[in-house]
C-alpha cells in the first residue's frame, strides 16, 4: 500500500513546495515510484519548481471531472523516470474537490506509486484540509519564526482532529517536523529560534534540518529541485531527510554556525 | 571595534530576542492549544441551556457560570461545571 504523505504548513512562504519537490525527486532516486500532487487549485507552482510547466495539458481537477484519466494528467519526470506530478488546475475552483473524488484519485494512485506526496496550499481552508485529510504521514514544514510556529501548531490540531485518521479513530498521523530557512549564526547571536526551541514548542519528532541557503532560490530558478544539486548545502540536508525517511539514523548537519578562528574574533570580519 | 563588541555581547545575552520569541510562543501554543482540546463546539449552547434552566430557579448573570472539559490521562473525560450564586443579600 502507498505511503501518503502531506507536506503542510499553515502558513504560506515557509518552503512546503521547495520540500515537495525535493522528496519527491529524493524518494524516486532511491528506486521508488512516487507521485506529486498540486493541491494548491488555482494556484498552482509545484510544476514551476520542478521544472515542467510547459508540459502540463491535464490537470487534478480535469482528472476529478473525468475530462481526463490519470495517465493523461500525469507528468513523468524527465530526470528521474519512477516520480510522477500531477499538477493543480489554474482555474479557480474551489468547490472542485471533495472527500469521495480525491479519495477515488489517491485509491487509483496507490495501485501505481509507492509514495503519494501531497503539497499542501497554505492556509486552514479546504484546498489545505482536502491534502491533509487521507494522510498516512505529515511533514510540518515550519521556519524557525514566531508565525510560523503558531500556524504549525494549528496545523497539528487539524491533523490531530479533521483527517481520516482521526475521524475513524485510527492510528494517528505521524507527524515530522522540517524545519526550513535555518541560519545557525544567527540562532547563535540570539536572534533566531533555534532547532531545540522549535522542537520543544511543537513537540513532534525532528524529521530534517534545511538551512537558509543561496541554492534554493537558484534551484526554483532553473526548475531544478534543490536536491539536485549535491554540493550545496540546502541539498545535502534534504538528502539526509530522504534517509531518515526511510528508516535511517543520521546525524543532524548544517546546525552549528560554522566556528570563526580567534583572529576574525578579535579584528572582525 | 569588534572586540568591543564580542565584550558587549556577551552582556546582554540574557534578553536575547529569541528567548523572548519562545516565551512568546510557549504561552500562546499552550493558550491556543487548551482552547481547542477542552471545546468541543457544542460547549457555548450547553452554556446557554444550563443557564436558562438555573434562572427557573435563582438569579444568576451570564458570568456566573463556567463550563471545562478536561481530558484526564487520554481516556477520562471530566466535564466541570462552575456556577456562582449571587449573595442573597447583595442585591442592593
Amino acid at each position: 500500500m502507498a505511503r501518503i504523505i502531506v507536506v503542510t504548513s499553515g502558513k504560506g512562504g515557509v518552503g512546503k513546495t521547495t520540500s515537495s519537490a525535493a522528496i519527491g525527486i529524493g524518494l524516486a532516486l532511491k528506486g521508488h515510484k512516487v507521485v506529486l500532487i498540486d493541491f494548491d487549485i488555482g494556484l498552482r507552482n509545484l510544476d514551476l519548481i520542478m521544472g515542467c510547466e510547459r508540459r502540463v495539458v491535464y490537470d487534478f481537477v480535469n482528472v476529478i471531472n473525468g475530462e481526463a484519466t490519470l495517465n493523461q494528467a500525469l507528468i513523468r519526470d524527465k530526470r528521474v523516470s519512477s516520480l510522477s506530478i500531477l499538477p493543480a488546475s489554474q482555474t479557480r475552483d474551489k468547490d472542485a474537490l471533495n472527500k469521495e473524488n480525491v479519495g477515488k484519485v489517491l485509491e487509483d494512485l496507490g495501485e501505481m506509486f509507492d509514495y503519494i506526496i501531497c503539497d499542501s496550499p497554505a492556509g486552514i481552508e479546504a484546498g489545505a484540509m482536502m491534502a491533509l485529510y487521507y494522510a498516512d504521514e505529515a511533514i510540518v514544514t515550519t521556519n524557525p519564526e514566531v508565525s510560523s510556529v503558531r500556524d504549525s501548531d494549528r496545523i497539528l490540531g487539524m491533523l490531530a482532529s479533521r483527517s481520516r485518521r482521526a475521524e475513524l479513530g485510527l492510528e494517528p498521523i505521524k507527524e515530522h517536523l522540517l524545519l526550513t530557512r535555518y541560519s545557525p549564526k544567527r540562532v547563535e547571536e540570539g536572534e533566531m529560534l533555534s532547532v531545540d526551541d522549535v522542537e520543544e514548542i511543537l513537540a513532534i519528532p525532528l524529521l530534517g534540518v534545511i538551512p537558509e541557503s543561496q541554492a534554493v532560490l537558484k534551484a526554483s530558478n532553473a526548475g531544478e529541485p534543490v536536491i539536485l544539486d549535491t554540493e550545496s548545502d540546502a541539498g545535502q540536508a534534504y538528502q539526509d531527510v530522504i534517509a531518515r525517511l526511510l528508516g535511517e539514523k543520521v546525524d543532524f548537519r548544517f546546525i552549528h554556525a560554522e566556528k570563526k578562528g580567534i583572529f576574525s574574533r578579535i579584528f572582525g570580519g | 571595534m569588534a572586540l568591543l563588541d564580542y565584550f558587549l555581547r556577551k552582556k546582554d545575552k540574557q534578553v536575547t530576542t529569541a528567548s523572548k520569541a519562545k516565551e512568546r510562543l510557549q504561552i500562546i501554543v499552550a493558550h491556543e492549544r487548551n482552547s481547542r482540546n477542552t471545546q468541543p463546539d457544542y460547549l457555548p449552547q450547553l452554556t446557554e441551556d444550563i443557564l436558562a434552566v438555573l434562572r427557573k430557579y435563582v438569579q444568576v448573570s451570564d458570568n456566573s457560570l463556567s463550563i471545562n472539559l478536561d481530558n484526564k490521562n487520554g481516556d477520562l473525560n471530566v466535564l466541570e461545571l462552575n456556577i456562582e450564586l449571587q449573595d442573597e443579600n447583595d442585591k442592593g
